[in-house]
């Protein structure tokens, strides 16, 4: 993975003695609060319902056991004992103080972790799929890339004061696991005729209140024009994005009002006009001195052991669950991909104790050599299992309730912090994820259900990304009291799309009875084969409305 | 109507409450219940003060009943969270201990 070279070193150095007097010169009263809190936010810290939240990057979802180990100090030491992974490849923790802050900081960057561009209008976290290096459907490691944007953006003069927040996602393979289409910038790697990498590059991509999937602003940027189209890209938005209207500032909202043509329009006169200018070229040589750092690391020769893997599965049922469900072919023969569930019946999804972070480091350096990822699913990842090591793993995250075999199931529940913690939030989110993970506990019932997402938000800013679950969830609140929406067809993987809605807003303990009979409606309905997305989009909401709010004439008597 | 001017302190962000003698309390039980508008509108003005001394941040004046014990309890779902913690665990504890400590 990447390692901080001496220009990294010294500007988080910097940035964190930087923050420190503006913490010290804040608690002296000698600058006022609404003059600290834009400088607060561009390090990651917010003011919450409770206490202060210190958001933390997990650059494009790559983390070391080192690492692993000092989010688990930190959780320990300055917080409660826990941290909450995000959608976003971020840690968060809720439970801390401001005066800590810097010192926070400096523990961090002792392993090479920042809260920069964490919040604030700049770009944001690059995040990436949790797979790269070990998918066997990959053309090429996206971190190369998301680690060239990383540097091109930190602390970038011209976008530190962007109209908005900016949230760009790469993937490397065509199974989009990171989400791409609803980013401000998706890049979404393809191969030439010629074996050449180049990304297809899609803009105004975006969930909140107002939702969009990205439209392709072009098919093929080749590595070394990257930095500088996405620079265009950055510019066209910063001229013409709205800066009067919080809510109509992200880049998607000037992209739908001047038409992606004429966005495409305005980047590429800028691109071709920048062409032989002072831009941010990327030569064939940097790219592959940033990618020696994403060099695979010193595997075994060894090979598959599907028979012996199949004979303990044979033996023991929940150890077989939780291959078929949470263990992914890796590119590598011999090992295997393993999915760390945050998601066991009733759990905050993506919450995780220092205890449980401490386990897996050491589980990491003995088992994943010392590596870890971080899913925009809240869920986390050990790249480089040995085959014959799967069932020791298993054992081990079983001992630690992060063993549930539910990866890409109905319990695999997203869902922001929501009214519980967040001073954004109409609705609590938490309690109606774990109602639904609680009571859909029988794994035999969710293999047959199948593979079907649910994603809660706790307000129409939609950090539980309910537009894209294929069950969505979003609480609002009417004269105080929380009710929560569904919308159903949602999808964030390459055929992207948002979901619609099914009907009037359901108070919290009724969620867990109309999933029950959306899923019921579903089973009755589906073909052979089918998903409940693809039974979705082939029969559309109708019968899930009747299932829910009953028969038209029901509704109308009603 | 009852009200109680809830902050955050400054320096740690925890959820406080106006106390009597003008202290800020971290239970909500030792904080100041206002009966009337007159003394309402003084105690947030006491508090937007306080802010302006950099002890609290975002004073706002809240709703709230009083329950059989004699408990305050915010009208408002969002302010009960701030009082008593998430109703989720993870680290409800503070607000709806002793309320000791975080006094001005």
């Amino acid at each position: 993975m990447y390692r901080y070279d001496e220009f990294d070193h010294r500007l988080v150095a910097e940035r964190i003695a930087q923050f420190r007097r503006q913490v010290k010169r804040r608690l002296a009263g000698e600058i006022t609060e609404d003059q600290f809190k834009p400088l607060r936010l561009k390090n990651g810290v917010y003011l919450q319902l409770h206490a202060y939240m210190l958001r933390v990057n997990v650059p494009y979802g790559t983390l070391s056991s080192r690492q692993m180990r000092k989010f688990a100090h930190v959780a320990r030491t300055y917080d409660r004992g826990f941290g909450h992974f995000t959608t976003r490849q971020n840690i968060q923790y809720h439970w801390i103080r401001l005066e800590q802050v810097p010192d926070i900081l400096e523990e961090l960057a002792s392993v090479e972790i920042t809260t920069i561009q964490s919040s604030g209008n700049c770009v944001r976290n690059i995040t990436s799929d949790q797979y790269a290096g070990v998918a066997r459907d990959e053309l090429a490691d996206p971190r190369v890339y998301c680690e060239l944007l990383r540097q091109y953006s930190v602390l970038h003069p011209e976008f530190s004061y962007l109209p908005r927040k900016f949230k760009i996602a790469v993937t490397g393979s065509p199974n989009d696991r990171a989400a791409v289409a609803v980013h401000d910038i998706g890049l979404r790697m393809h191969r030439n005729a010629a074996g050449e990498i180049g990304f297809e590059v899609l803009v105004g991509g975006g969930l909140g209140r107002t939702p969009y999937i990205a439209h392709t602003i072009r098919d093929w940027v080749s590595p070394e024009d990257l930095l500088a189209y996405v620079e265009s890209i950055l510019r066209i938005y910063n001229i013409y994005g709205r800066r009067d209207n919080i809510h109509k500032a992200r880049i998607k909202i000037i992209v739908n009002q001047l038409g992606i043509d004429r966005y495409r329009e305005l980047v590429e006169e800028d691109f071709a006009a920048s062409k032989g200018m002072p831009r941010p070229e990327l030569p064939r040589e940097e790219i592959d001195r940033i990618a020696t750092y994403f060099a695979p690391p010193p595997y075994e020769r060894l090979e598959d052991i599907q028979d012996e893997l199949d004979a303990l599965a044979a033996s023991d049922a929940r150890f077989a669950a939780w291959l078929r469900h949470n263990v992914a072919p890796h590119k590598q023969q011999g090992y295997a991909i393993v999915n760390v569930m945050l998601k066991a019946p009733g759990a905050v999804p993506g919450d995780i104790t220092a205890e449980q972070m401490d386990a897996l480091a050491d589980m990491a350096d003995e088992h994943s050599f010392g590596e870890l990822r971080v899913n925009h699913r809240q869920n986390l990842v050990l790249p480089y299992v040995r085959q014959r090591d799967l069932y020791t793993v298993w054992k081990k995250l079983d001992a630690l309730v992060l063993a549930t075999p539910n990866l890409g199931l109905l319990s695999d529940v997203i869902s922001c912090p929501g009214l519980d913690y967040c001073a954004l939030a109409n609705a609590r989110s938490i309690p109606v994820a774990r109602d639904i993970s609680a009571r859909f506990v029988d794994v035999d019932r969710l293999a047959a259900i199948g593979p079907l997402t649910i994603n809660v938000s706790g307000c129409m800013n939609a950090c539980g990304h309910h537009h894209v679950g294929n069950i969505g969830i979003l609480g609002v609140d009417k004269r105080g009291k929380e009710f929560f929406q569904l919308t159903l067809g949602g999808s964030s993987d390459q055929n992207a799309s948002l979901g619609d809605r099914l009907g009037p807003g359901l108070a919290q303990e009724d969620v867990p009875d109309a999933i029950e009979a959306i899923v019921d409606c579903y089973l009755d309905l589906r073909e052979e084969g089918e998903r409940f997305l693809d039974t979705y989009r082939r029969v559309g909401i109708e019968p899930f409305k009747e299932a829910v709010y009953g028969t038209v004439e029901e509704r109308a008597i009603a | 109507m009852k009200h109680m001017v809830i902050a955050n302190h400054l320096a740690d962000g925890f959820v406080v409450f106006l106390g009597p003698d003008d202290r800020w309390c971290r239970w909500i039980g030792d904080g100041r219940v206002l009966e009337d508008p007159a003394e309402a509108e003084a105690a947030l003005a006491t508090a937007k003060r306080h802010e302006a001394e950099n002890i609290i941040v975002e004073p706002t004046l809240i709703e709230v009943t009083i329950d059989d014990t004699g408990l305050p309890r915010p009208v408002e779902i969002r302010e009960a969270i701030r009082a008593f913690g998430p109703t989720v665990g993870g680290g409800s504890g503070a607000n709806a201990s002793s309320g000791v400590g975080g006094r001005r």
